[in-house]
C-alpha cells in the first residue's frame, strides 16, 4: 500500500513539475490520437451520412457488419495495418511503419466502426420528423438536409469524442505499429505498459492519472454536447 | 377553381395499397375535414397532398400545376404548411422554431421579428420567445407547431389531428386558431378523430374507409344520409364525447 500512495505523489510530483518525458509522450499521444480523429470524422461521417440517406441491396446487413465490428480487437487491427504498411505490404512504400503516420492511419481504422455506427444511429434518431417538418415548412432537399445535420450535432460530437476516447486508450496498434520507439512513437498507453514492466511505478502512475484524466474530459464533454 | 386536385391517387406502402383511387377537388378557402377510423388512411391522404409522398398512382393538381413535375413540387411545398399529430420541434428556441419557415424563405429579420412576435401573442405564447423548444408541454408543442405553419403564409394549411390528446381549453384554443386561418381566406384540410369537431368546423366532409374515400358532402348530407352502411356505423360509433353530439 506504501509503495503505491508514495507512487502516486511522485506521480503528481511528475506532472507538476513538467517532467519533459511525461509532457512529450502526453503531446505524442494527443498529436495522434487527434489526426486519427478528424481523418477518421472527414471519412466516416459524410460516409455514414450517405449510407443512412441511400436505399440498396444489403444496407441492413451492412449496418449489422458494422455495429458488430464495434468490438474489433486493436491488435487485429493492429496486424491487418501492419501487413498492409510493412514493407512487403501494399502500401510498404508510403514508409508507414514505425512512424506516427502509421499510428494515425490505424487509429483511424480502429475508430471507424464505431464512428460510422454511431453516425447512423444517430441520423436514425432524428431524420424521418426533422425531415418531414422542414419539408413541410417549404425547405428544400438541402436545407432539410442541413437541419437534419443540426439535430444530430450533439450525437455526431459523441460519435467523436468516443472515437477519440477509443484512440486515445487503445495499446494494440500503438505497439505493433509505432513500435514504442521512445522520443518517436512512444504514447501514453504504450509508455505505461513498458515503464511498468521496467519497474517504473511513479512514471507509470503518473502517466495513467494524465491518462484517466483525459477521458474523464472526454466523458465531461460528451455529456455536455448531449444537452439540448 | 380548385386549389387542389386529386385524380385517381393511390399509395402502396408495406404489402398492400393504403390509399386506392382517391379523387377528390379542394376548392380556394374551404375547410375539408377528413374523417374515418384508425388506418383509414387519413394520415397517408394528407401526406400525399403535402408531397411528402410520392404516391404510386394518380396526379396531383396543385393551383393547376401538376406536381409530378419536380420543377414545380419545391414551390407546391412552400404554398403548404402541415401540423402533423405529435410535431417535432427543431432544436433551439420558440422563435427559433416559429421562424424557421420565413428563415428559409430568407425573408428579412424585421419582418420576421414582427411576424413572429404576432404569432406567438395569437398561440398565447407570448412569453415563450426565448424558452428550448424541448421543454414544452404537449399542448404548447401543438400551438408552437401550428404558429410555425401559419408563419409561412400558406395558401393550404394540413392538419393531422391537431387536438389529440389536448384537454379541452387547450382544443377550444386551437380550433379557434384555425378558425382565423379560415378568416384570412387559408384553404384548410383537417383529418380528425372528432367527429363533432369535423362536422362543426368544416364546409365539406370526406369519410374515409380502407383508403378510399367512402363519401364526401356538407356535414348535414353525411348526418342524414350516410352513403352505405360502413360510413353509417362509423358515425353511430364516433367519438362524440367532446361536444356531447
Amino acid at each position: 500500500m506504501d509503495e503505491i500512495i508514495g507512487g502516486l505523489v511522485r506521480a503528481v510530483e511528475l506532472i507538476l513539475t513538467l517532467n519533459p518525458e511525461v509532457v512529450q509522450v502526453t503531446f505524442r499521444s494527443l498529436g495522434i490520437s487527434v489526426t486519427s480523429v478528424l481523418l477518421a470524422s472527414t471519412i466516416n461521417i459524410p460516409l455514414g451520412g450517405l449510407i443512412h440517406f441511400s436505399d440498396f441491396r444489403g444496407k441492413r446487413a451492412l449496418v449489422n457488419l458494422i455495429h458488430t465490428l464495434y468490438s474489433l480487437p486493436t491488435v487485429t487491427v493492429g496486424l491487418l495495418v501492419y501487413l498492409l504498411i510493412s514493407r512487403s505490404g501494399p502500401l510498404g512504400w508510403l514508409d508507414l511503419l514505425f512512424n506516427p503516420a502509421g499510428m494515425v492511419l490505424g487509429q483511424a481504422i480502429l475508430i471507424t466502426p464505431i464512428m460510422l455506427g454511431l453516425t447512423i444511429t444517430a441520423l436514425d434518431a432524428i431524420s424521418r420528423d426533422i425531415r418531414d417538418t422542414t419539408m413541410s415548412l417549404g425547405a428544400s432537399e438541402m436545407q432539410s438536409l442541413r437541419a437534419i445535420a443540426r439535430e444530430a450535432q450533439p450525437a455526431l460530437v459523441s460519435a467523436v469524442l468516443l472515437g477519440f476516447g477509443r484512440a486515445l486508450s487503445e495499446v494494440g496498434v500503438a505497439m505493433m505499429i509505432g513500435g514504442n520507439i521512445r522520443g518517436h512513437t512512444r504514447v501514453l498507453t504504450t509508455a505505461i505498459s513498458l515503464e511498468t514492466s521496467m519497474g517504473n511505478l511513479e512514471l507509470s502512475l503518473a502517466l495513467g492519472i494524465i491518462l484517466l484524466s483525459i477521458s474523464l474530459l472526454v466523458n465531461l464533454a460528451m455529456s455536455l454536447s448531449q444537452r439540448r | 377553381m380548385a386549389i387542389l386536385e386529386l385524380q385517381g391517387i393511390g399509395l402502396y406502402r408495406g404489402q398492400s395499397w393504403i390509399l386506392r383511387e382517391i379523387d377528390l377537388e379542394i376548392a380556394r378557402g374551404e375547410i375539408l375535414g377528413i374523417i374515418g377510423p384508425t388506418g383509414a388512411g387519413k394520415t397517408s391522404l394528407l401526406r400525399v397532398i403535402d408531397l411528402l409522398e410520392e404516391p404510386g398512382k394518380g396526379r396531383l393538381w396543385f393551383d393547376g400545376k401538376d406536381m409530378a413535375d419536380r420543377a414545380h413540387r419545391l414551390e407546391g411545398r412552400r404554398r403548404m404548411s402541415m401540423v402533423f399529430q405529435r410535431p417535432a420541434m427543431l432544436r433551439g428556441s420558440v422563435w427559433d422554431n416559429v421562424s424557421y419557415g420565413l428563415r428559409i424563405r430568407k425573408t428579412a429579420e424585421p419582418v420576421i421579428e414582427e411576424m413572429v412576435a404576432d404569432l406567438l401573442k395569437q398561440v398565447g405564447l407570448a412569453g415563450y420567445r426565448n424558452r428550448r423548444a424541448s421543454t414544452l408541454s404537449g399542448g404548447e408543442v401543438q400551438r408552437v407547431a401550428l404558429a410555425r405553419a401559419m408563419a409561412c403564409r400558406p395558401d393550404v394549411l394540413l392538419l393531422d389531428e391537431p387536438t389529440a390528446n389536448l384537454d379541452p381549453r387547450t382544443s377550444q384554443r386551437i380550433e379557434g386558431l384555425i378558425s382565423r386561418c379560415h378568416d384570412i381566406c387559408m384553404t384548410i384540410v383537417i383529418s380528425t378523430h372528432d367527429l363533432s369537431q369535423a362536422l362543426h368546423m368544416s364546409d365539406r366532409v370526406a369519410v374515409m374507409m380502407d383508403g378510399q374515400i367512402a363519401q364526401i358532402g356538407r356535414p348535414d348530407e353525411i348526418m342524414e344520409q350516410p352513403a352505405n352502411q360502413d360510413v353509417a356505423a362509423f358515425l353511430r360509433a364516433g367519438n362524440w364525447n367532446r361536444r356531447g353530439g
